[in-house]
């Protein structure tokens, strides 16, 4: 065991986002309320840098900590875009929070912590480490989901996530345990070499990957394993919501599909298979639910587990396939998935009933009259989200539609697809009650959006990249491919 | 033949820009700048028809360009014998479009004129597109703009018809973008329209990709029995979509069938002829049938434009020259003659208020000019020889008549009923005793409502005495169509393009009398 300092400059993206989370910890309590817009500065400031160290280190894989910690493209890929989701979150939270009257400093530390863990977890070469990096992510999210202390939906929130979230985080490490017995190592390299030529005939084996399955299912929030998604992102902060739906899933991608191709790789046909069920079972549900759903954030809820279920399209393709086609189109779906998503749950976020969030679908009802400008951006969203071209949806899903035709799955491509037409009649809802339902009463109490900078800056990001990327995909589908190269 | 002005790039383009363009200014303003754009675009698509060279079957007035490098697809437009006469369509009805909503659409205009304005730029594409993938994302790009025309200025059970047009489209398209796929993987790895054309693929691929492009396609055609969005979308749109749905939007399905069905999967395509023959002919009475019962005038023409698309599918099937010339020839008709009477039950209902043929009498007296248009529109929409339609569907039955007596027999039922329905309803609505308390309302078409209408009567006329310049256009693009269909390997093969041929120039002073040599001398491989 050696220890070389040029180590702690391979992670120094993420000491920098502990540092500052540190930094935000401690001067809250000291700074006045007005001065507290400096923490917010200061995240985005480090965020900045931080996205310049990693964009230098989108090369060939160097390990750090005798092998704990990869650094390479792959990861690279994955910490750009959360360091992209948390700049948004933070400027939108700006907004948010003042809104909702929750002047707590503390929250972009939480926000920060999140990061890190997000960090340690899309970069982590070894099972423990990438535990380590989710509990850490996973500890800041259940106090987030917490924070609108009077409101008991919010608590109700933060706990059930909490319960739900021990309860897999205990089943990843029976998974690791198991895997560990299996093959003498947490580290993902040794597992591909000691499992290379065996078939799941061993059950223990077996169980370790069903349970590592199980366990990375509740993070992806795929069904069955999704019974938490609905009531925590309704209960929780909209904005800890776009947070959670956006930066955890894509990180608990990014750690999912390392551990199963570097490491579970020689089992690719077995768990193929297991990951087929889910995916259509997430297809399914997600969409038939989400037509019901009469709650703007439930809805989107409900949207994001069916995206998984999209994006999980490309996992199983990526097991029958000899080359890596299948994993870029999950990386690229999850990069273009959230742009739109992003921006659905900020325009969610702020828009006010009687200084309350309208949180009801119906809430939108007459908003293209009131705010053209916001009303056509969650058209926008919406069809983005419906995968309707020219937008970023449909450039996810023809690419990873594509890679099931390659793996010579194209009634998987077929069921999806008649899923995202379903899809289309809940995402038009919203179209329809914004722009062809007459406001009831025309008055004051009508919902309002609150328009800041800080939301402005959010929604032009988010828009820029659903239309720039659906028109010319040609950047991002360069870094996923180049992305996924580096993957073993 | 390579221009060096991106002519297509031009005609898409311009109308997006004018979409934008509208957004920033006010309501007088952006009617204005959306007729400048239209209109800027007709005299732009002009120029095509002359310099297009009539004797190549080739695509002309290529444009590629890499879009997206992996896999590769293209931005590839071009335009052959068929896209041709369908796009110079488009870009003759937007302006007319412009000039009927001039008044009627009173709230959001901006808005309005933009989505008019997106439609024109997505349909130019969907015609133009030469590699798969960019043809799907215009087809699919159209499906928002029309909802939200039908849904947010349509009649009172528009959001409910919106829906349902977006939906069934959808669900064909989806379809649709499989059998893309699936394309790219069997045809050698390209979205090349032309490439994948040349392909081979095997009888039961082909069964399966039919079956999804019949999807796509018989949803927009709309064929038997997958037609039942068409009647409430027409009805509930206002008068400008309701024009660019049955003109344009139905034309992109039977382009579809004749640009991919046909030469893609030729041996599935002749597996499916008998019932594609067979919802055609149900298509045909079944919709003439529909409209005989009608009171509503707009519903009356949306069962009228299922009967006359069950032509349209009818030729493509027959695979000789007279049947799916006679198809695109009946597409384009079908446009210009429904577009106007759209535009007419549009000039009636801005001044009733209702599109009850009970409530809109006896228009003669009142109102002279527009009984006039009225008449001719219904007159070429049911196929007097002399206008338009008579040569499109003369055309289609004598293809028929080479394949199955039978089939033209039931065929021909439709033109019957479509006499019946139309005159009819020109007998009630035109020829009666107006109520006393319409009277004040009922002023006769003023000089923007002529603007619209004029441009269409001429056409009709046009096409229905001198059908030839589109005919010779079309030509060698159908026969590489019928080629790919039935290899002309056989001697019979060249008899029937001779047989073809030669009565043509003989009858190239009027059209009807070249199509109908062709009758005796052409004969089925």
């Amino acid at each position: 065991m050696t220890f070389s300092v040029g180590d702690l400059f391979l992670i120094l993206p993420e000491l920098l986002v502990i540092t500052a989370a540190c930094i935000v910890f401690v001067l809250d309590p000291v700074l006045r309320p007005s001065d507290k817009d400096g923490l917010v500065w200061l995240s985005l400031g480090t965020l900045a840098i931080c996205m310049g160290l990693t964009a230098s280190q989108m090369k060939a894989p160097v390990e750090a900590f005798n092998g704990l910690v990869i650094i390479d493209t792959y990861g690279a890929f994955w910490k750009l875009l959360l360091y992209f989701v948390t700049g948004l979150t933070i400027l939108l939270s700006h907004s948010y929070l003042k809104e909702e009257r929750l002047y707590f400093g503390e929250y972009y530390g939480f926000v920060l912590l999140a990061l890190a863990g997000m960090m340690v977890m899309v970069s982590a070469a070894d099972l423990l480490t990438i535990y380590l990096g989710s509990e850490l992510m996973s500890l800041a999210l259940y106090v987030m989901a917490g924070l609108k202390r009077s409101d008991p939906r919010s608590l109700e929130a933060s706990a059930k996530y909490f319960v739900l979230g021990a309860f897999s985080s205990g089943i990843l490490l029976y998974g690791i345990s198991l895997l560990y017995g299996a093959t003498g190592s947490t580290r993902l390299p040794v597992i591909a070499t000691a499992i290379a030529g065996q078939s799941l005939d061993d059950p223990l084996l077996l169980f370790a990957t069903i349970l590592l399955a199980v366990g990375f299912g509740f993070k992806l929030a795929v069904v069955p394993f999704h019974m938490w998604t609905p009531d925590v992102y309704q209960g929780a902060p909209t904005s800890v919501t776009a947070f959670m739906a956006v930066a955890s899933k894509a990180a608990s991608f990014g750690a999912f599909l390392r551990v199963f191709i570097e490491g579970l790789g020689g089992l690719k046909a077995n768990w193929s298979a297991i990951f087929l069920l889910i995916c259509l079972a997430t297809l399914v549900l997600g969409n038939a639910v989400a037509l019901v759903q009469t709650n703007i954030k439930r809805m989107l809820a409900y949207s994001s587990i069916a995206h998984a279920g999209y994006a999980l399209i490309g996992v199983v393709a990526a097991g029958r396939l000899e080359n890596s086609s299948g994993l870029a189109s999950v990386l690229l779906y999850l990069a273009l998935y959230t742009f739109m998503t992003f921006g659905a749950f900020a325009v969610a976020a702020m828009l006010r009933k009687d200084g309350m969030e309208g949180d009801e679908i119906e809430d939108f009802t007459g908003l293209s009259k009131r705010h053209p400008v916001a009303a056509l951006l969650m058209l926008i969203f919406m069809v983005s989200l419906a995968g309707i071209p020219p937008t970023a949806g449909f450039i996810g899903k023809f690419y990873v539609f594509m890679s099931a035709v390659e793996a010579g799955m194209p009634w998987l491509a077929v069921i999806a697809l008649i899923f995202a037409a379903v899809s289309a009649y809940y995402y038009l809802r919203v179209v329809m009650v914004m722009y062809m339902r007459e406001p009831s009463d025309a008055t004051d109490r009508a919902p309002q959006l609150v328009m800041s900078p800080a939301f402005s800056i959010v929604l032009a990001c988010t828009v820029a990249g659903v239309v720039i990327f659906g028109i010319y995909p040609n950047p991002v589908v360069q870094l996923a491919m180049q992305a996924v190269s580096t993957l073993r | 033949m390579t221009h060096s002005f991106p002519w297509l790039t031009a005609l898409i383009c311009l109308p997006l820009i004018g979409a934008t363009a509208v957004f920033f200014v006010k309501d007088s303003s952006a009617r204005l700048i959306t007729l400048a754009a239209t209109v800027a675009d007709l005299v732009i698509s002009l120029p095509l028809w002359w310099l297009f060279d009539a004797s190549s079957s080739d695509m002309q007035f290529m444009e590629s360009a890499l879009w997206i490098s992996s896999p590769p697809i293209h931005y590839r437009l071009g335009l052959d014998g068929i896209s041709l006469p369908l796009v110079l369509m488009t870009t003759v009805l937007m302006p007319l479009c412009v000039l009927i909503s001039w008044h009627s659409i009173e709230s959001r205009v901006q808005s309005f004129m933009a989505m008019l304005l997106l439609m024109e730029g997505a349909m130019i594409g969907v015609f133009a597109a030469l590699d798969f993938v960019l043809f799907y994302v215009f087809w699919e790009a159209m499906l928002i703009p029309m909802y939200l025309l039908i849904g947010v200025w349509g009649g009172p059970n528009r959001i409910y018809a919106a829906i349902k047009f977006f939906l069934y489209t959808l669900t064909g398209s989806v379809l649709l973008l499989v059998a893309i796929l699936v394309l790219y993987f069997q045809g050698g790895h390209t979205f090349d329209i032309l490439q994948l054309s040349q392909a081979t693929y095997s009888k039961s691929m082909q069964f399966w990709l039919f079956l999804a492009f019949f999807a796509a396609f018989a949803v927009k055609v709309p064929m038997f029995p997958l037609h039942t969005w068409l009647p409430d979308a027409h009805v509930e749109a206002p008068t400008a979509g309701s024009v660019i749905l049955a003109s344009v939007l139905l034309k992109m399905g039977a382009y579809g069938f004749v640009r991919f069905s046909l030469p893609m999967l030729p041996d599935a395509s002749q597996t499916f002829t008998p019932l594609m023959v067979a919802l055609s002919i149900i298509a045909i009475i079944y919709g003439a049938y529909m409209a005989l019962a009608q009171a509503d005038l707009k519903k009356l023409i949306a069962y009228s434009s299922v009967s006359h698309m069950g032509f349209v599918t009818l030729g493509l099937f027959m695979f000789n020259i007279q049947g799916i010339e006679g198809a695109v020839m009946q597409m384009v008709n079908h446009g210009i003659t429904t577009g106007g009477l759209f535009l007419c039950v549009g000039v009636i209902y801005e001044r009733t208020h209702s599109r009850q043929i009970a409530d809109n009498i006896g228009l003669t007296r009142p109102m002279p000019r527009y009984a006039t248009f009225l008449v001719i529109f219904a007159l070429s929409s049911l196929g007097l020889p002399g206008t338009n339609s008579f040569v499109g569907e003369f055309m289609v039955l004598i293809g028929t008549f080479l394949w199955s007596k039978i089939a033209t027999a039931f065929a021909s039922l439709g033109i019957i009923l479509a006499a019946a329905y139309l005159l009819w309803m020109v007998q009630r609505v035109a020829f009666g005793v107006p109520a006393p308390h319409m009277l004040p309302k009922l002023r006769d078409v003023n000089l923007r409502e002529m603007a619209a209408l004029v441009p269409l009567v001429v056409l009709i006329f046009a096409i229905g005495l001198f059908p030839n310049p589109i005919l010779t256009r079309m030509h060698p693009s159908v026969e590489k169509v019928i080629a790919r269909v039935f290899p002309p390997a056989s001697e019979q093969a060249s008899t029937l393009d001779q047989g073809f041929r030669t009565p043509r120039g003989v009858g190239d002073t009027g059209g009807e009398a070249g199509v109908t040599s062709t009758k005796v001398e052409g004969r089925l491989p």
